[in-house]
């Protein structure tokens, strides 16, 4: 098979997930959806009982709906800015994940933004927000950060979509008027697709210093207060790079799972993985570099409050999540992407389930033990998460896998015409370019 | 404009709650029982916070009445994103109810711990309904609240004080906790009167206030004699 040529196989395989959808797709589809409908049930029941059914206590009064929170918005960085990184500096092994890594941006804020509003008292007046806005607060510092990234995301997401959606408004699927109605009249003209460049690259530079600001602001709700180890200047970088990292990790298993399951082994190949990988290890290497440098400040310091928190996170009571987080957050990841014959796709798979998991305890690790040790002689917290929380939670997870399948479902999971664009002029271009390298 | 504060003298105060309870009635603060306080979910405007010196057997506890500290430099506020906490026009710390959205960021920013949210509705028994005080609002559950230096007091005092055509008083505005202290170890009143009971405390060598490195600058001031001044091990 010629691979610099575009061929009708490539339209054929990437359609597919649309056009066919096996007995198990459904199956899971109805197993996710039960979970969601059940949370949503756990949901009214603490919104007409009040957030009493919850583990949080005095004085812990924020516990895993935060933790979520600043979970999943650190998972949607996975997406724009991975993907808007690799437009920008042409990395040509960028056309088979792009898309891929978008929808999980667009898809996981709103879980981030649901789990704040879970967390309110008093959800019912979550607009007051808007009508009594304080700026001075960090919360609406998020509200605005978290409203332009969802817009400029959702734009990035839908312009690279666009060819694809009118190739598929050609055919005779389900769902036509959709395609017709987004595909925003596209014929693909040369006009068109100068225009469709030019946007789609002033959106990708746009969405990067958008969303470094949308964690930035997120790690100042905890950094702008005086609490003991919330009080640090380097909660903006810090925040930013475990949401990339964790982003990223999102992005390797859906990546897997999408490979797998749709039978996509021709595009989205070990290469990519092993790419992917060193940009993981660089990530775990950035993470271990910022938390060392935030606990040895910390105790190099040992005022007597910090070190308190200090010590319940290192010697405590959150001495498990503390090191099963480094556990999954450093020791894992280096291990298996440090060497070439483990960075596969099985074993990023393994690295990136392990910084999942990671950093959703890095996220716990700073939002509850701070709260658990207050200043004053207070009885210390405690904070046992009820099955509220974790049912919520797991409705949130469920949830959003599901939206992902609905979307793979939709619209192609790998941008087809990107892949086009690539087998017949990626080649050419990039010699071109180099060419220009070269010493005159 | 008077500048509202309180002064709690520890040398005099014997720590037997009474202005926990008297708060208690005054701004309608349900009893939480034991199930609710076994859960860290009590709320009390007027705590006492017990330090405890020393190894067991040589122990020594010492106890504060800790009402809000109505600082000058607020954390709290300043976080609110909807301004349902805020400094009033008399320089307290004043809660919306009707507008709390209740995320508690609030809560988290007070290095005092002061502030309470209200986890469930609040349950009042029927004794406690037939004397709920009707100057001051009860709080629905999902919002967030804390001592206000009884400041539904200082509207009537203010009425009076206009309709008698003179200015307020030492002594008019008095809030419930120092009403009832057996030992009158609670004075309150205008910091910035130099006459007043009040600012003349303030002002002795015995005040210090809590977590004074912090700047938040506190209008809550304790006193104490001897080498325990200002020393708390927090």
């Amino acid at each position: 098979m010629d691979d610099s040529k575009y061929n009708e196989l490539d339209e054929e395989l990437l359609l597919r997930p649309i056009l066919k959808t096996g007995k198990w797709f459904y199956i899971s589809c109805a197993i996710l959806f039960s979970i969601a409908m059940f949370a949503v049930w756990v949901w009214y029941h603490q919104w007409s009982t009040g957030l009493g059914v919850t583990g949080m206590n005095r004085p812990v009064f924020w516990g895993i709906y935060i933790t979520n929170f600043v979970f999943f918005i650190g998972i949607s960085h996975a997406g724009t800015l991975i993907s808007a990184i690799l437009r920008l500096c042409q990395a040509e092994w960028r056309r088979a994940i792009t898309r891929a890594a978008e929808v999980i941006t667009v898809l996981v804020l709103f879980f981030g933004v649901f789990n704040i509003i879970v967390d309110l008292g008093r959800p019912d007046r979550a607009l007051n927000v808007l009508k009594h806005g304080q700026f001075r607060s960090p919360l609406l510092w998020d509200v605005t950060s978290i409203s332009i990234y969802l817009t400029a995301s959702s734009t990035y997401l839908l312009l690279p979509l666009i060819p694809d959606i009118a190739l598929l408004r050609e055919r005779k699927t389900r769902l036509r008027w959709l395609y017709r109605l987004l595909s925003f009249g596209w014929t693909g003209t040369d006009k068109q697709k100068h225009r469709l460049e030019k946007a789609i690259s002033v959106m990708a530079i746009l969405v990067i210093p958008i969303a470094i600001s949308v964690h930035t602001v997120v790690s100042w709700v905890f950094g702008m207060t005086v609490q003991p180890m919330w009080h640090s200047t380097i909660f903006g970088p810090y925040f930013v790079v475990g949401a990339i990292y964790s982003g990223m990790a999102a992005l390797l298993v859906a990546m897997a799972l999408i490979r797998k399951l749709y039978h996509l082994e021709r595009y989205i190949k070990e290469i990519h993985f092993n790419n992917l990988g060193k940009l993981l290890l660089v990530f775990t290497l950035l993470w271990f570099y910022f938390t060392f440098t935030e606990y040895l400040t910390t105790f190099y310091g040992s005022e007597p409050t910090h070190m308190t928190v200090f010590y319940s996170k290192l010697t405590g009571h959150f001495a498990p999540e503390f090191w099963v987080m480094v556990l999954c957050c450093f020791l894992i990841p280096l291990a298996v992407l440090v060497r070439k014959k483990t960075r596969t796709a099985a074993g990023c798979v393994v690295a990136s389930i392990a910084i999942t998991i990671g950093m959703w305890l890095e996220r716990f690790t700073i939002v509850v033990p701070t709260l658990v040790n207050p200043r004053l002689p207070y009885p210390r917290g405690i904070y046992h998460p009820t099955w509220v929380e974790w049912s919520i939670t797991a409705g949130c997870f469920a949830f959003f896998i599901l939206l992902y399948m609905a979307f793979t479902k939709i619209f192609p999971i790998v941008s087809i015409w990107e892949i086009k664009e690539g087998r017949e002029s990626s080649v050419s271009e990039t010699a071109d370019r180099v060419k220009t390298y070269l010493p005159t | 404009m008077a500048r509202w504060g309180m002064v709690i003298d520890l040398d005099k105060c014997t720590a037997c709650g009474a202005c926990m309870a008297a708060c208690r009635e005054e701004n309608n603060i349900p009893a939480s029982g034991p199930e609710l306080a076994g859960d860290g979910r009590s709320i009390f405007w007027m705590d006492m916070l017990t330090i405890t010196e020393g190894e067991y057997p040589n122990i020594k506890k010492r106890m504060l009445p800790r009402p809000c500290f109505q600082c000058e430099n607020p954390p709290c506020t300043k976080v609110c994103p909807v301004g349902a906490t805020y400094k009033n026009e008399d320089g307290l710390v004043a809660q919306i109810y009707a507008r709390c959205i209740g995320c508690r960021y609030c809560v988290n920013g007070c290095p005092y711990n002061a502030k309470y949210f209200n986890w469930y509705p609040p349950r009042f028994r029927d004794e406690e309904k037939r004397y709920l005080n009707p100057d001051v609002s009860v709080r629905p559950k999902g919002v967030v609240e804390k001592c206000s230096f009884c400041a539904h007091r200082l509207v009537r005092v203010r009425e009076k004080a206009a309709a008698e055509n003179r200015e307020i008083a030492d002594g008019d505005f008095t809030t419930a906790c120092q009403d009832t202290c057996p030992a009158k170890a609670i004075a309150f009143g205008d910091l910035d009167n130099p006459y007043s009971e009040v600012s003349r405390l303030a002002h002795s060598v015995r005040a210090f206030t809590l977590l004074e490195d912090l700047g938040t600058r506190p209008k809550v001031f304790y006193l104490t004699e001897g080498e325990k001044h200002g020393r708390f091990k927090i």
